[in-house]
């Protein structure tokens, strides 16, 4: 019995490799749709282990670039190598079984569901059990089942929303839904996990659980983050390194510190005298 | 006590023929539950594994070859066909309009429904084919307590209970496996479904490839009624206050919804009929659909939608 359970929620076999090795590389990418450029030949790396922010105005092309990096939408141009596999482009299901996982903007739940069915849902990749098997080994089925929920009980209790487990999750509130949603991720085992503004529309106190758990998830189970977010003093604080990007360009890339005192980013976000 | 037995067999003549209209309307409530699709083909889908079914019967038959064997080499040829019908539809319809709009697809299926009914009745032929599956004959109740006692048709209650026992297996399949949550996943959101690695394109499939199982069960019991022939596809549109009243989302407001069309237009249409003229039957279950409308709008058993805005 025990070993087929992994005692921590995201917890991997294996030795963790040391920081610095590049886990994700996005090279030359554009994209766009008809005439409209969302993404004009950026590059980025992500590496094993850091946070890794992606800042600038509206429209500057950050979901966009989660959507490439995850598979929704396909660059016209360049390539993205994930674990040192090259290809073109992603593809949802792939991106998903190799371990990226990711939350969305305007929160992307399974409404009609409790919030244990939703997060159970993120248990799908790791369910080997068929739909025939389903239907004939109704006891094996049964057994794999109460397992995935052993974890995904680990994963409530780490995001603190024991009380809300047979909820549905329209009926709750905005800010536990994005922690239902980031649980869902979790639940995924991600090597990379992406988060689109998870901290948007929260109040001050929202915001401090979600940067406790953003920054325990990376330094218990080691797993990399890249997230878009607004709240500037929260970037800084959580964020190893920062890409800054205007108008689908990449316009800096650095330290927090250094893209503070960049010209071309103070220019992006406050706008140039003329 | 002459009247009241003529009231007991209008009754359950009417929740028993309303069964039968849940038949087919469960067809649609398992595609909306998984996609979020109104699937305009689902009355196609009746006719093309009723033709199916029938005509493989036909030729297995004049073969030489048993009855019992034909009727389940011919059931397992028709649900082949049903699988090769959601394979196609998934892989040229649906497949290429994932993360597309409600309505989008909804078109679509209104496409795939006249490329059904042709191909279907090209491949097939377009006569009327008796389906002699069930036993069309009547049962006489209680005749000692009524005067001619109360009729009940035996089709109707060999619908009721296959309808009974589909419902309880696809209860079970949605709420207790996985390929069942899945399927409530991919209804609710395409793209966070995706995220998690659910196959859209397979779940899609499953969910086709069931929905034509349950026209091929709705078949059977209306190609023994009727016979096989164009105008089962007609019954798509019955299906619709069925699926009104009862709630798009939900297997068990499927059957209620169908019990109270079934009985409401008998019982309208043999008390209200000789004040207002005949034809109730006809229009009566619409109506009533409108009356669920303005007053609870998601059905009886529907999902209640609330929008963040």
């Amino acid at each position: 019995m025990k070993a087929d359970v992994n005692p921590k929620p995201v917890a991997r076999s294996g030795p963790v490799v040391a920081n610095g090795d590049v886990l994700l590389a996005v090279s030359n990418v554009s994209l766009s749709f008809g005439g409209v450029k969302a993404i004009r030949d950026v590059s980025l790396d992500i590496r094993k282990g850091e946070i890794r922010a992606i800042i600038g105005p509206n429209g500057a092309g950050k979901t966009s670039m989660l959507n490439v990096i995850n598979g929704f939408y396909h660059p016209q141009q360049g390539t993205i190598s994930f674990k040192g596999r090259e290809r073109r482009a992603m593809r949802p299901y792939i991106a998903a079984s190799q371990g990226i996982a990711r939350t969305f903007q305007n929160v992307a739940l399974f409404k009609g569901m409790s919030t244990l069915d939703n997060i159970m849902t993120g248990r799908t990749l790791k369910m080997r059990k068929g739909i025939i098997q389903q239907a004939l080994y109704w006891g094996l089925s049964q057994r794999e089942e109460i397992q995935h929920r052993r974890v995904v009980e680990e994963i409530i209790d780490f995001l603190e929303i024991q009380h809300i487990r047979k909820t549905p999750v329209g009926k709750l509130p905005y800010g536990l839904q994005k922690r239902v949603e980031l649980g869902r991720a979790l639940a995924t085992e991600p090597e990379l996990l992406l988060l689109d503004e998870p901290m948007a529309g929260m109040n001050l106190e929202e915001k401090q659980d979600m940067s406790r758990f953003i920054l325990t998830v990376r330094d218990a189970f080691n797993t990399t983050i890249a997230l878009i977010e607004h709240d500037i003093g929260v970037v800084m604080d959580l964020s190893d390194r920062v890409v800054v990007l205007d108008y689908g360009r990449k316009i800096a890339d650095g330290t927090p510190a250094e893209v503070q005192a960049n010209q071309a980013v103070i220019d992006a976000y406050l706008g140039i005298p003329h | 006590m002459v009247e009241f037995g003529q009231f007991l067999e209008i009754l359950i003549g009417g929740l028993l023929s309303g069964v039968l209209y849940s038949l087919v309307a469960l067809g649609f409530v398992l595609i909306f539950k998984a996609s979020g699709v109104f699937n305009f083909a689902q009355g196609a889908m009746v006719l093309l594994a009723g033709l199916a079914l029938v005509r493989s019967l036909d030729f297995l038959v004049a073969r030489g070859i048993p009855m019992p064997v034909a009727i389940l080499m011919g059931l397992m040829f028709a649900g082949l066909v049903m699988a090769l019908t959601a394979w196609l539809i998934e892989r040229f319809v649906l497949g290429p309009l994932v993360n597309q709009d409600g309505l989008t697809l909804f078109m679509s299926t209104i496409g795939a429904t006249f490329i059904l009914e042709g191909a279907a009745q090209m491949i097939f032929g377009s006569d009327v084919y008796p389906l002699p599956l069930f036993p069309t004959d009547a049962w006489f109740l209680f005749e000692s307590a009524f005067p001619g006692g109360i009729l009940v048709n035996k089709l109707d209650v060999w619908g009721g209970l296959i309808a009974a026992i589909l419902v309880a297996g696809l209860a079970l399949f949605f709420q207790r496996t996985k390929t069942g949550r899945a399927l409530r996943a991919v209804a609710d959101d395409h793209a966070a479904a995706q995220s998690v690695g659910i196959p859209i394109s397979w779940i899609w499939f499953v969910v086709w490839l069931v929905a034509g199982l349950v026209a091929l069960v709705a078949a059977t019991v209306w190609g023994t009624k009727l016979g096989v022939q164009f105008s089962i596809t007609f019954l798509a549109l019955k299906a619709l206050p069925v699926l009104i009243i009862g709630g798009f989302t939900s297997v068990p407001g499927a059957i209620v919804g169908g019990l109270i069309v079934g009985a409401g237009e008998k019982l309208a249409e043999a008390y209200l009929g000789p004040q207002i003229g005949g034809g109730i039957e006809y229009w009566f279950a619409y109506v009533l659909a409108l009356a669920v409308l303005l007053v609870r709008p998601q059905g009886l058993f529907g999902e209640r939608i609330i929008e963040r805005i």
